[in-house]
Formats: C-alpha cells, structure tokens, sequence
C-alpha cells in the first residue's frame, strides 16, 4: 500500500479510516477520485487527532482569554504574558497509543514532540511534566509498561536538558489495555520575539531543518484515532523513533535562528508530519506551497512521496525564511551538524503542488482540507447520576490502619521511583523539586518563578464528569496557591474513550462544560490543549481523563512554601470545610473494596477565596508549611507533611462528625497549614476576613503521628510503608507475567 | 592581579555548561570563556571545565566521541602543563575517555538513570579542588547519571589509593562509605579520582547544583572557592 501505483479501491480508503461520507466529500473537493498519495494526505488531515473532529464543538465553549493571554489555542502552544517582557508558552500533549505498543520509543517522542511544540513559538523548555496512568499493577504488563515509559522519558529528557520537575502517577484496571502518556512543556520567550506558524511572502522560500525523514511512523495519526483491538502489536511500524541529541541540537540551532530576523513563520513537523506541518503554514497564510520531495533529506532514497508525506520521523521543523537569506541560515544549521533543505516556496494558487522526480504527484487545495475538516456534532447522553453516600453507611475501620492501607496505595505511595529517573536539576532554577504540591522553576537571572502542575482525578470524572471537570481545574488552582503561586492558565489533555458511543460522547461534553464553569470562574483560561479519544481496547473504555496542566507566577521565589513540617511546635491548622465526603474517595475504593458514590462536590467561588488566602498567608511569611488536601483526604495530607520533614504531629479530631470520615473524607478546597503559635491569632483572623473556615487541628512534634486518644504511628513506618510499594512492586520477582 | 579566567567546553549535547557557568561567575566574579568543540585553540586560562550533559547523546560509549574532538588535544596539553582541569559527570565520562584519568564509567548497577543528592567523604583536601573542605567531612551533592558505575583494575584501583588520587566516595552521612550508600555500583564507592598531579579532578556528582541556598544546599561552593584560592 505504499507503492505509487496503488489503487484507490474501497478497501483501501475504509484502511484510511475515511467513511463513505467523507470520501464522498473527498471526491466534491478534488473534483475527481484522489490518487494514493492524496488519499493518504486526506486521511491523515481528517483524522480525529488531527482535525479534532469530534471534540471541537465543545472545545469551542471554554474561556481561553485573559488579560494576560497571548496567545490562545490554534498555534502550537499557548502562550501568555508574566511581566517584565517575558512569557510562558506551554501545552500539555498526549501519546497514549504509541506509548502502550513500544513503552520506551512511544513515552521518548511524546516528550521530544511537546518540547518541539513549545520551542517551536520562540521559547527556550524550561520544566517537562507528565501525568501518566497505567493499568492495574496485578496485570501482567503494567510493570513493562511502567518501566518502559518512565525510561523514556528520563531517555528524552535529561539527555535534551530540560528538568522534568512534577508530574502525577494512577493505577486502575481500565488502562489496562490503554494506558496515558501525556507530556507537558512549559517555555520561556520574550514576548516580542514569538514565532507563530502562518506562513507570508508569496515566493519565500519553504525550509526543512532537522533530521532525515525515513519510514518511521507512518500513519501514526490515524492509528492514534482508532480502538486497539488483539491484533495491536502489529501496529509497532508505526511508532516513531525519538533521537534526543538531534533534538537537543535543534533547540539550539532553531533558538540561534531566531535570534535573527529571519523566520518568517516556523512550524514543527509532529502528528501526520510534513503533512499537516506544510498545511497549517499555507492555510494559516492563505497561501498555496509547491513543494519538490527529491529535496527533502530522507534515509532511504526509495522512499515514496506517500511516505515522505506521511512519515512521521522526529526532529523535523518546516520554515519559511525572508528571500534571501537561505545561505545565512544554512551557516546556524550547518555549525550544529543538521539537516537544512530548500524544498519549496510559497505561491498564490490556494493549493499544494507535490512534486517527485519531476513529476507532480499531488495537487490539492488548501483551504477544504485543512479548515473544513468534517466537523460532528456526535450525539451524547447525559451520564446517570450516582447517590450521594452517606458516611455512616461507610464501614468505620481503625484510622491507623486505614491509614497504613492508604499510604501504601499504588495511587499515594511515593513515586520517588520515578522521579529520580529524571533530571529535575538540569538548568539549576529547580527550587522546588518533585514531591511538593506544585514543581517551581525560577525564570533564570531574576526573583520570579514559575509553578506547574497536573491534575486530574478520574474517578470523580467516572463518578461524575461534570463535577470532575471541575475538581481537576480546582485541583491544579489549589497546587500552584499552595506553594504561593498566582495561578494564571491551563493546558488541557481530554484523554477519553470511543466518542461514536453517546455516553462516552457524554462524558467529554461534561467534562469540557465543568472544566469551563471552573476556568471562568476561577480567572483561568485554557490556552492550549491536546485531545485523545478512542482510548479503548475491545470496547472498554478507560476512566474519562480530562488532564489539565497549569501554570502560575511566583513574584519572589525566596517566599514559596513548601510542604514538609518544619520543627516541632507549630501549629497545624485546616483550612476549609470538612464534612466527610467518603463517595469515590481513595478510602472507599482501598478500604472498603468499593467504587461507588457520587465524587465530592466542588465550590467555585469558595475555592477562589480560599486560594486568595493562602497565597497572601505565603506572601506575609505567616505560614512555615503549606500542603493541599487531596487524595485520601486530611490525615494523609498531614501524614505526607510528617514523612516530608521527618517530624510527627499530634491532631485532635472533633466532636460531632464521624472520625473515619473527617480523617479520610476528601472535600474539596482544604489545605493543611503550620504556623508558630504565635502567629494563629493573626491566621485566623485574616482567614475570618476573608471569609474562609480555618480550625487550629494539633501541634507538630516528636516522631510519630498521633491522632489524640486513638492511636500513633511512627513517621519511619509510614515512611517504609510509603516508600516501598513501588520500587517493591518493580523489583517483585517475574512471577505474574 | 586580574581576575582568574575560566573556559567551559561545549559540546554537541552538554547541557550542564550554563549551570557550571553561572556557579564559576559567583565564585570568581568573571564569566567563564564557552569554548566551542571544534576550536582548535585554547585561550589562555587557569582552569579547564568539561561539564555535564551528553555529549553526541551518549549513542556510543559516554564520551568516547567528544574525547576525540579538536579541542581536548588542547585540553590534554594544558593539563600536561599542571593547569586544573575539573571534569564533572559527562565530563568525567570525557577525562577517562580522553586517557586523562584512568578507569571507566560503566552503566549503574540498578540499570537506570539516578538523580538525587547523595553524600561523599572528602578523602584528601590536598588538592587545589578540595582545599576547602575538611577531610573525612560528609558532604551533599546531587548526581544524575545512567552511567556513574566507576570501575578500574585491582591494581588501578591499589594505586590510586596508594597515591591518595580517590578524590570522593559515596558515603552514609555520618561519612561511613558502606554498600548502601553506594547509589550505582561504583569500585570502592569512588565518586571521584585525581590524575598523579592531582591538578586534573573527575567526578560524577555535580557541585554546581549545590552552589546556592535557594537550590537546597551549598556543599558545591567550596570546590569552586578553593580553586579560586589556589589560583589566585
């Protein structure tokens, strides 16, 4: 099927996942049957991870503008303004197909095409992030899984350069047979030397930089648009290789170049490749490309235009430069040993002329392509509501050892395994490493700093997507105040199963519509984002995972709080509401045994003031420690605070609430601070003005958590029973694959 | 007098050149010279770094190819003239390469790449790199490195002991150089070795991530602070 001459039969076309309707629409616009190469172009342009075709008509419903927005989604990351003439360009991407059928190659190139992404618009990568979901750990290939991905990320990452500073680690069976790889970048530019994508200058000349395109890859895209079903391990051809060191010299190469005037418009070449990248720039322009592929550098001389087309080899941008100065950029390319080609220019007709060996392979018009893209307007049902489980209906066990149970989780347990396979020192600005609530990186040479997360928790989205769109983006807000940053945007990654099903189709148009309510409201709009649907492998479906990742603005970064107690003798204060929310919490599911009840609701404008609070708490220097409420609810929170400073606390629950559920209850916009004594009447205070519920809970000490009149546990057994579930779980002996 | 002059080599994938950079500027007050891999001609100056990162991605032996570029003849030629040389994790990996130093740096025993801050012993402060220290003293530094795993021959190994040319070892905090303080399988628990003039140091943790408190620690200052004092 990759020969020239191949015929466009029925067969051929279904292989190109084109319905009958779009090929009929394929035929309006060509005005005649596509020859394979077309077809193929089409395929890749039309595919839902290309087009977004299923997802657009919600997408279209966030807020994605700010004050301080730059740029918003459309160009290759979102971009926006941090003062001082700087800004901060990021997106959050997902490579969830390819990571599941080759591990190490399909972790590796996610990250190289996110820092492409970014670098892309002008920005030097300055922190990598990843939430990454894998299936079940009994599964006989979650452990293979797991150990190929982190590998490749750490492959790509450090050898690049680039810290890999926060991220985020579920287990659960329904990514068993589909597991979630996304990679986010954040950037840092000038905010008047931002490159964007539009292609201009009819004449100008069109530019290949990078590495050789081979056949790696092919119809990645329409492969990333498909269920997996048995026969997926077949599908490994269409993995692509990542080579970090080239794309190290890339970013240095493409950063010098734009040191320049010279760059007209600058697109990488990720999904769908040479395809999509050349389409973008001219459509964007309004302007047609003619392009000659014996120009384009390739590996195998064979190759045919089908496949340089659709080749999705790493390491690749497409320029356009100003007239004349091909000769000055070749000389920056040439000083870092890579690849740069003249392999077409811009033209007036509205179309794209391919030629090969002297004849024109292809010529399609631009604009039907590349913007009328089929666009559905799928049909989706609402998803049922669950009960709301009354907490005295859930089993009250021994807080101690529901305690033990819950730190050493898959979901809780620490993942310094992971993290230390990665680089998050590399550039020297790290001042908060991985571990805390937020990663922070300082903007090298000055006080500020930038915080980033990712957040989601997919089964409050199962439970409810509405109210899990939501909490993810309330989430990500609550980690960056935590450590007293201003949170300014998000990134989303709409990780979802087949969308031609109505109640999967439900469960995004829900998630996108609480993701909104909570941008709005929250003064957060999205900015860049990456959908990934047909997430589903024999028609089950993995937890709708709406991942968002987030960025805020530290003015000084001598002034962030971490989460660690600090000395014995503060005092440890809970801030927010707690009224023992147990539905589709952590201690139902790893407890209890069960999956049920609807997921703990968010308060928009609450969690905005309690935000508010916090961050000026931090900016006063009132607080010494500061660490969000999530996952598992108030005592782990304050468990991971002990093992952090490697100092004990003794907390007092209050009457007229069921312990178990004030322990592990997981209601939202809660934070655990520690101030001297000293400072609890200037905190409660401000927290009354601004009208937030803070409650003096206990006092840090000695080496053991005590929960006062029930039961003590040492920090070095939490320790040991936090640490240990994964580097264990690694290590077992092969016995269940 | 004037001040001390510094060069970093860059490589094709370093990636560590700026951070040595930014900790020899606060320490000696002047910016490094960056020299390019390729220039055949080293300026005059008193102190050679080859930093970190991955120099050709690491594709074939760590090193192995930018041991082989035009500007380390120039480095070996300095440091053949007592001139100090500090080469740090992938600039260690270059030193051995390069036959500055002996032994290798093979893959980590646990066969994954490792970062974190790990605790060595300062064996000998009779160096212009470690005259800032105590010796015996257990200091913090972080490593980040797939390949860290030192190894030598018995009798290389006898000799640079003989000599005091173990520069650092991987130790518990309490400066006891065990098997569990050991994060990668490393002969002996050696982080670090000196050439016989002990002017050439290499060393895989990085005392540039720890030259600044608001990075978690300082432990990284005295290194660049002696040599600063030994060459002034």
């Amino acid at each position: 099927m990759t020969k020239m001459e191949t015929a466009v039969t029925p067969e051929v076309i279904k292989s190109h996942g084109l319905t009958e309707d779009e090929y009929a629409r394929v035929l309006d616009i060509m005005g005649r049957a596509p020859n394979i190469t077309e077809l193929g172009i089409f395929s890749v342009m039309w595919s839902e991870h290309c087009s977004y075709k299923s997802s657009k008509k919600w997408l279209k419903t966030l807020p994605t503008t700010a004050p301080w927005v730059i740029c918003g989604p459309g160009e290759n990351a979102g971009v926006i303004d941090i003062g001082d003439g700087q800004a901060a360009i990021f997106k959050m991407e997902s490579h969830n197909h390819p990571s599941f059928i080759e591990p190490y190659q399909g972790a590796a190139t996610g990250v190289g095409g996110i820092l492409r992404d970014v670098f892309t618009m002008g920005a030097r990568p300055i922190a990598n992030l990843n939430a990454l979901r894998f299936g079940d750990p009994s599964h006989p290939k979650t452990r293979h899984l797991v150990a190929g991905v982190v590998a490749g990320i750490g492959g790509y990452g450090n050898c690049v350069g680039v810290p890999t500073v926060g991220g985020e680690t579920n287990f659960h069976s329904s990514y068993n047979g589909n597991i979630l790889v996304n990679a986010m970048t954040v950037g840092l530019a000038q905010t008047d030397r931002i490159f964007y994508s539009a292609a201009a200058g009819i004449g100008n000349p069109v530019v290949y930089v990078g590495s050789k395109t081979g056949r790696d890859g092919i119809h990645g895209a329409t492969m990333a648009s498909a269920e997996f079903s048995e026969d997926n391990e077949e599908k490994r051809p269409t993995v692509q290789v990542g080579d970090p060191f080239t794309e190290k010299l890339l970013i240095e190469a493409c950063l010098e170049l734009m040191a320049t005037d010279m760059i007209v418009a600058i697109q990488d070449m990720g999904a769908a490749g040479l395809t999509s990248s050349s389409f973008e720039m001219a459509s964007k322009g309004g302007l047609g490309i003619e392009m000659d592929l014996d120009q384009v550098p390739v590996r195998e001389q064979s190759m045919t235009a089908y496949e340089i087309m659709l080749s999705e080899s790493q390491e690749r941008m497409l320029l356009v430069l100003k007239p004349g100065r091909e000769a000055d950029a070749r000389a920056i390319f040439d000083k870092w040993e890579l690849d740069f080609a003249v392999v077409g220019t811009l033209t007036d007709t509205g179309r794209m002329v391919l030629k090969r060996h002297g004849e024109i392979v292809a010529d399609l018009p631009i604009d039907p392509l590349a913007q009328a893209a089929p666009e559905y307007d799928r049909p989706w049902v609402p998803g049922k509501k669950r009960p709301v489980i009354d907490s005295l209906d859930v089993p009250a066990h021994d807080p101690i050892d529901a305690l033990k149970t819950l730190l050493a989780c898959p979901d809780l347990a620490s993942k310094r395994w992971i993290y230390e396979q990665y680089d998050h020192m590399v550039m020297n600005d790290t001042v908060q490493r991985p571990g805390g609530d937020a990663g922070v990186v300082r903007i090298h040479g000055t006080k500020k700093a930038l915080a980033v997360t990712t957040d989601c928790t997919p089964r409050y989205c199962l439970a409810d997507p509405h109210e899990g769109g939501r909490q993810a983006v309330a989430e990500a807000y609550r980690n960056l105040s935590a450590v007293g940053a201003l949170p300014l945007a998000v990134t989303d990654n709409l990780n979802f199963g087949n969308p031609e099903k109505p109640e999967i189709m439900g469960q995004i148009v829900e998630a996108i519509q609480g993701m909104g309510e909570a941008c709005r409201t929250l003064d957060f709009p999205v900015v860049s984002g990456n959908v990934s649907l047909y997430n589903e492998t024999n028609g089950v479906a993995i937890l709708p995972t709406p991942a968002i990742g987030a960025v805020g603005l530290i003015a000084d970064s001598s002034k962030i709080a971490t989460l660690p107690f600090k000395e014995d003798g503060d005092s440890v204060i809970l801030i927010g509401e707690t009224k023992g929310w147990l539905g589709a919490t952590l201690y139902l599911r790893e407890v209890c045994g069960s999956e049920d009840g609807a997921p703990p609701p968010v308060s928009l404008h609450r969690e905005k003031r309690e935000g508010g609070f916090i961050r000026a708490m931090i900016e006063d220097a009132n607080v010494t420690a500061v660490h969000d409420i999530s996952d598992g609810g108030l005592l782990v929170a304050v468990a991971e605070m002990a093992m952090a400073g490697n100092v004990g606390a003794t907390i007092q629950a209050p009457n007229g609430i069921a312990l178990h559920a004030w322990c592990f209850g997981e209601d939202q916009g809660r934070y655990i601070i520690t101030a001297p004594a000293s400072q609890v009447p200037v905190i409660l205070e401000a927290a009354h003005e601004h009208d937030v519920s803070a409650r003096l809970i206990g006092t840090t000490g000695g080496d053991a958590l005590t929960l006062k009149g029930i039961g003590t546990i040492s920090v070095t057994e939490m320790r040991k029973l936090n640490e240990g579930w994964l580097p264990g779980f690694m290590s077992a002996p092969d016995t269940n694959a | 007098m004037d001040p001390l002059k510094a060069a970093v080599i860059v490589f094709p994938g370093s990636n560590c050149d700026r951070d040595v950079a930014v900790a020899l500027k606060a320490s000696m007050g002047k910016a490094p010279l960056m020299v390019w891999h390729r220039d055949t001609e080293l300026p005059a100056v008193d102190l050679v770094v080859v930093p970190g990162g991955f120099s050709y991605g690491d594709y074939l032996r760590c090193g192995a190819m930018a041991a082989h570029s035009p500007i380390m003849r120039e480095v070996k030629a300095l440091a053949d003239k007592g001139a100090p040389v500090l080469g740090i994790c992938n600039g260690f990996q270059i030193l051995t390469e390069a036959g500055l130093l002996p032994g290798v740096l093979m893959r980590n025993a646990a066969l994954r790449f490792i970062c974190k801050d790990v605790t060595l012993r300062v064996e000998t402060t009779d160096s212009p790199f470690a005259r800032r220290y105590a010796a015996g003293e257990a200091i913090r530094l972080p490593i980040a490195h797939a390949e860290g795993n030192y190894f030598a021959d018995a009798d290389t190994l006898d000799r640079l002991e003989g000599e005091g040319r173990v520069a650092f070892r991987y130790c518990t905090a309490d400066s006891d150089v065990t098997a569990e303080a050991n994060p990668n399988g490393s002969a002996r628990n050696i982080a670090g070795i000196y050439n016989e003039k002990r002017t050439v140091l290499g060393l895989m943790p990085h005392p540039e991530r720890l030259a600044e408190d608001a990075l978690g620690g300082t432990d990284g200052i005295p290194m660049f602070e002696g040599l600063v004092e030994a060459l002034s």
